[in-house]
């Protein structure tokens, strides 16, 4: 039997090769390029969110359920499968619901220095976190339940597109107390 | 089946689907989020109720990684659920819950399947199932592969231009009644049929599929849970899938003996089979399947027009199972085939026995 240990060059030695082909270099990799090309319409309310994004506005959708709100809007109650029509304009401002500290640097972002903070931002309205980083104040001094606002790209900047918030940063006000912060509060909310 | 072991009966008791050209600005979250709670509202019949989830589709139609854990979002998946994928046609996502069911740990499946052809390239897309190494960098497509089984077909005798014909045209009529068929005409003439110029010689644009956005929602139950949901349920008296060699060319392309196979193990018997719905992408394909299951003149043959008149790729196997099981559950038959394929030039194929009592 053949050891699965041995490297592939060696394994290459037992195989008899004809004579036309001998003293070749075995063949090792084949590479199959794939290329595909897709188009993708964002559904209704991805749009509608983009584009009051691009005006500084956050909207939410509300459960038909029992009325939590996700942020981003994407049409639907995940946890129950239900369909949601209605939108709801959501605040700038949150509090940190939980955080990372990262010293991975993000390929493609070199305007990111390490360490950052990412950051689950519950925005006031809503019910599920929203990705975004937290700066303007020492990494060590992001905590759960601190106060943040948006900081927004300059007017002449901003499109229908996920970047419109550069980052967000301390309000400065008092903090929401751990235990009822993120989706502690959703917990107790389902209590 | 073998007699050695006791299966239990399990039967489809609610079915769900929607085809249609382009969905656009639809999500695949937003179609199934509506085919599923209709077809669980059907059954009266909430997801905690459900005891296993399966699903099919395919991250290369998608464009998109781990698209299926996406789409688990029009399921409702709080309280967390029992769940599965297949990146294949909802028919084999159907046979895994079918043997989750036979297992006897759950008295409920959830089976879904869905497909958008229509953001990229169907053709590119199936290409990148075949040979890594020596067919898929030369990206046949899907159409051609299947020319080259018509040609073989045509020139062996097995198949005449004028038989593809009319087999395209019986897709047509009978797709006329089917809100969900994207090609179907009340009065196709043969003629016009005929005239019509090869695409991919010998095929010509009504032999091959009508490729459609879409996709379906099915609920399986056992013994008296699906009594309880459903006055007829249709239940499954045989499923079984086979395969054949993946090298095109090892194969008698005019031939699919997996199909024989599947149809034989699954317990067919021609003499008393009111409906075959056929999984095919193409007339001669559909030709090839009638012939292995051996349908004779007392079995209608896609009534619902088939993938000739919509085919949406991972869901047109577990439509064929949707199309019968709904006739069944209505009255309008009593015992019927439904066929699903994957693959190549109908590399794998499934065949479910499904009657009413």
């Amino acid at each position: 039997m053949t050891d699965p240990n041995l490297s592939p060059a060696s394994l290459s030695e037992e195989i008899e090769i004809p004579e036309s082909i001998s003293g070749l270099e075995p063949v090792r990799s084949v590479r199959s390029p794939i290329k595909l090309i897709y188009d993708f319409v964002p559904s209704p309310p991805v749009q509608e969110y983009l584009r009051s994004y691009s005006k500084k506005k956050i909207l939410g959708h509300r459960s038909p359920i029992d009325g939590a709100v996700f942020v981003p809007p994407r049409g639907v109650d995940p946890r129950h499968g239900a369909l949601i029509e209605e939108s709801v304009e959501l605040s700038d401002k949150g509090h940190v619901g939980n955080f990372c500290v990262t010293n991975l640097p993000i390929p493609g972002r070199d305007d990111l220095d390490i360490p950052y903070v990412s950051a689950w931002i519950h925005l006031d309205g809503a019910n599920v976190g929203f990705l975004g980083l937290v700066a303007g104040c020492e990494n060590d001094e992001v905590h759960i339940g601190m106060r943040v606002q948006a900081v927004w790209k300059k007017e002449e900047e901003l499109g229908n597109t996920a970047e419109n918030i550069l980052y967000w940063e301390p309000t400065g006000e008092p903090s929401v107390p751990v235990e009822k912060a993120g989706n502690r509060a959703w917990d107790q909310r389902n209590e | 089946m073998s007699k050695s072991h006791s299966f239990r009966d399990i039967a489809v008791v609610s079915v769900a689907s929607y085809q249609t050209k382009t969905l656009s600005e639809v999500n695949e979250v937003q179609l199934m989020a509506d085919l599923i709670s209709k077809c669980r509202n059907s059954a009266g019949v909430t997801q905690e109720e459900i005891g296993f989830t399966c699903s099919g589709s395919s991250d290369f139609l998608a464009g998109q990684a781990f698209s299926f854990v996406h789409t688990l979002d029009s399921v409702g998946a709080f309280p967390p659920i029992s769940e599965s994928h297949v990146e294949m046609d909802g028919a084999f996502a159907l046979y895994e819950a079918w043997v989750k069911l036979q297992i006897g740990e759950v008295d409920t499946a959830l089976v879904y399947s869905y497909g958008k052809p229509s953001a990229g390239s169907i053709i590119d897309v199936l290409a990148t199932q075949l040979d890594p190494y020596y067919v898929s960098p030369l990206w046949p497509d899907c159409f051609s592969l299947a020319a080259l089984q018509a040609r073989l077909l045509l020139d062996k005798g097995l198949i005449t231009l004028e038989k593809m014909a009319e087999i395209s045209m019986r897709s047509q009529k009978n797709g006329f009644d089917n809100p969900n068929a994207v090609r179907s005409s009340k009065d196709v003439s043969f003629e016009n049929l005929m005239n019509e110029p090869a695409i991919v010689d010998p095929l010509r644009a009504s032999d091959v599929s009508e490729i459609a956005d879409g996709g379906c929602a099915i609920i399986l139950a056992a013994e008296d849970k699906a009594k309880s949901f459903c006055e007829r349920p249709a239940w499954i008296k045989g499923i079984d899938h086979r395969v054949d060699s993946h090298t095109l060319g090892v194969r008698d392309l005019t031939r699919a003996p997996s199909a024989f196979l599947a149809a034989e193990k699954a317990g067919i018997n021609t003499d008393r089979l009111d409906l075959a719905e056929i999984h095919a992408m193409t007339s001669t394909q559909e030709f090839i399947l009638e012939k292995e299951f051996g349908l004779n003149e007392k079995t209608l043959v896609n009534l619902s027009g088939g993938c000739l008149a919509s085919d949406t790729t991972m869901a047109s196997g577990l439509i064929r199972i949707s199309e019968v099981a709904r006739r069944i559950i209505s009255g309008q038959v009593d015992r019927g085939l439904a066929h699903a394929t994957s693959g190549t030039c109908l590399q794998q194929n499934l065949v479910c026995i499904l009657e009413g009592e």
